[in-house]
């Protein structure tokens, strides 16, 4: 028998927590950020299935090592499983999923729709992106939309939920309460406007934001320098983006083919020296964890381990980031033990539940 | 569970994964499969019309700071013209200076006629022009060089708006969130817009004073 854990409503683990005062969300991962707890989140790689079971298998390596689960939209715009379907299945589960929103596929017309959707199932926290150009991805014949973009998108859904109205101005009877996230990438030009780009975000509605793959130490640390001189760090809880590299060639070639990742030499370096390359990769994230870690306004990290995603418990456990603290994890509530039991009963002790039975028995 | 084999794919295929997604990807067979033609367009991108040189484009942003100073003076003379456009009226000088600011803004910035001009706010660089019509820019894919990561050629638009924004007077207008586009005043006239815009303004202050 175990009891509820922290952060868990105990009328059922699906089912939103109590609000508290100056949250904008029913969450886990609101409520971790606002207590001042070093958050972790990690990137679910989504399926290529319409198996649920995938995606359960996928979150199920994450138990009790992240406080919320990125439900990618057509990352890299290559079809996979929706971030809505990802996020629907994860919240029946428990799970606190941040469903992120790319603006390339849709228009405001159903991002809105989508936003309430989610917000109904339960999701508390929507990452707003703009998300890849379609040329990046296995269909570039496909029409891109781009009809809002990021900053645009948290205008859209923080105007839903504090004013509770559509962006055409249409009432909502239930404005949805989530945590608004954003994206920042600190190590793609023009470096001095990024720190007041982050500005525009937390003025259209970020509330936290998580950051491309930190490779470079101290070009982040001057970036947190301009962000804490400006005050961000203050409205913002900055999530730095961390994530193994398999090998030496990977990192090559993620550096001539995927615009925006930044890997210095210095890290290629250590990884070809290497003998075995793979761990090294891992090693060198569990580095960089410890320190940003140590970066003054750095409230977390967000682990991207794409294929890799069976390291990430490693790679948090070995960093020490939690201090000891255990995120919540799907465990078998007391309710869900007594149905056990009572199923027991009835599979194999075989009673005779007809009623002339049952008022027999009670005569006795 | 553990028989279903996408399941294991977790844990089984890294190994193999990143150099499979290094030299084959779905992308990369799909471009192999494709038809051999002659004709090869230099440059295929939806958003994208035919062009080899963006040199009057970035001669605007480096000159940012005249055309600052020369649209206002230009927005105020057709302001001056306010009662002159309202004369003829404003549907029937619609086409003419429609035609002429399509021409003119599409010469200067490659204007693509949204209808609502933010030039101003954006260092004298055309947001239109970005393959991903980012109001709030730039996104997080500009290449280390500052060009564009859809279209390698092309500097990033947003770069040079901000680049552009540092030699105007009012360039930290850059730092104001952007309404999303309206699509519904695609192909219509800025200009005139924000002079009835700007003369109702000016209506609704002079009938508060007077009031």
């Amino acid at each position: 028998m175990t009891g509820r854990q922290r952060d868990e409503n105990p009328a059922g683990i699906d089912l939103p927590l109590d609000p508290l005062p100056g949250h904008s969300s029913r969450g886990r991962l609101e409520r971790v950020l606002r207590r001042g707890e070093f958050a972790v989140t990690a990137e679910l790689n989504p399926p290529d299935s319409a198996n649920a079971q995938d995606v359960y298998e996928r979150a199920k390596v994450f138990d009790g090592w992240v406080d919320g689960i990125n439900a990618v939209d057509a990352s890299g715009a290559n079809c996979h499983m929706s971030s809505v379907g990802i996020c629907a299945l994860l919240t029946r589960m428990g799970y606190a999923p941040i469903m992120q929103i790319s603006c390339r596929d849709r228009n405001r017309i159903a991002i809105q729709g989508d936003v309430l959707g989610a917000a109904a199932m339960g999701v508390s926290n929507i990452l707003c992106l703009t998300g890849d150009g379609v040329q990046a991805g296995d269909q570039p014949g496909a029409k891109p939309v781009f009809d809002l973009d990021c900053m645009s998108l948290l205008e859209t859904i923080r105007i839903m939920r504090d004013n509770a109205k559509f962006l055409s101005g249409r009432k909502l009877t239930t404005p949805p309460e989530v945590f608004l996230g954003a994206a920042i990438n600190p190590f793609a030009p023009p470096y001095d406007f990024r720190p007041h780009r982050l500005g525009k975000k937390i003025a259209a509605g970020a509330q936290f934001v998580q950051s491309q793959y930190c490779f470079d130490v101290p070009m982040f640390r001057t970036y947190m320098e301009r962000v804490r001189d400006l005050g961000y760090t203050e409205q913002c809880y900055v999530l730095c983006g961390v994530g193994p590299l398999a090998s030496a060639k990977t990192a090559k070639w993620i550096r001539s083919n995927v615009p925006g990742i930044h890997i210095p030499d210095a890290v290629i370096k250590r990884l070809e020296g290497a003998a075995d390359q793979k761990k090294e990769g891992k090693q060198i994230a569990i580095d960089i964890i410890n320190e940003v870690k140590e970066i003054p306004g750095v409230s977390g990290i967000h682990v991207m381990a794409y294929r890799q995603e069976e390291y990430v418990a490693e790679i948090v456990d070995e960093s020490g980031v939690l201090k000891g603290r255990r995120p919540w994890r799907r465990e078998a509530g007391r309710d869900e033990r007594m149905v056990a039991d009572r199923l027991d009963h009835l599979l194999h002790d075989d009673p005779d539940q007809t009623p002339q039975n049952i008022v027999k028995e009670a005569a006795h | 569970m553990s028989e279903q084999p996408s399941a294991q794919s977790p844990a089984t295929a890294p190994v193999q994964a990143p150099q499979q997604a290094a030299a084959v990807t779905q992308a990369s067979l799909n471009k192999k499969a494709a038809p051999k033609s002659d004709y090869k367009p230099a440059d295929v991108s939806p958003q994208r019309r035919v062009q080899r040189s963006y040199a009057i484009r970035l001669w605007s942003v480096r000159h940012s700071r005249a055309l600052e100073w020369f649209y206002a003076k230009f927005a105020d003379a057709f302001l001056l013209l306010h009662p002159l456009w309202k004369g003829i009226g404003y549907s029937r000088v619609e086409a003419p200076i429609k035609f002429v600011e399509k021409r003119v803004k599409g010469f200067m910035f490659d204007c693509r006629m949204c209808g609502q001009c933010v030039l101003s706010s954006t260092g004298m660089s055309c947001p239109m022009n970005c393959p991903k019509q980012l109001r709030n820019g730039p996104c997080g894919g500009v290449r280390a060089n500052g060009n564009c990561e859809v279209e390698p050629d092309m500097p990033c638009v947003w770069v040079k708006a901000w680049e552009g924004s540092r030699n105007m007077v009012k360039g930290d207008a850059i730092l104001n969130v952007q309404k999303p586009v309206d699509q519904s005043l695609r192909e219509t006239s800025a200009w005139l817009r924000v002079t009835a815009q700007a003369a109702a303004a000016r209506e609704a202050a002079n009938a508060r004073v007077s009031a």
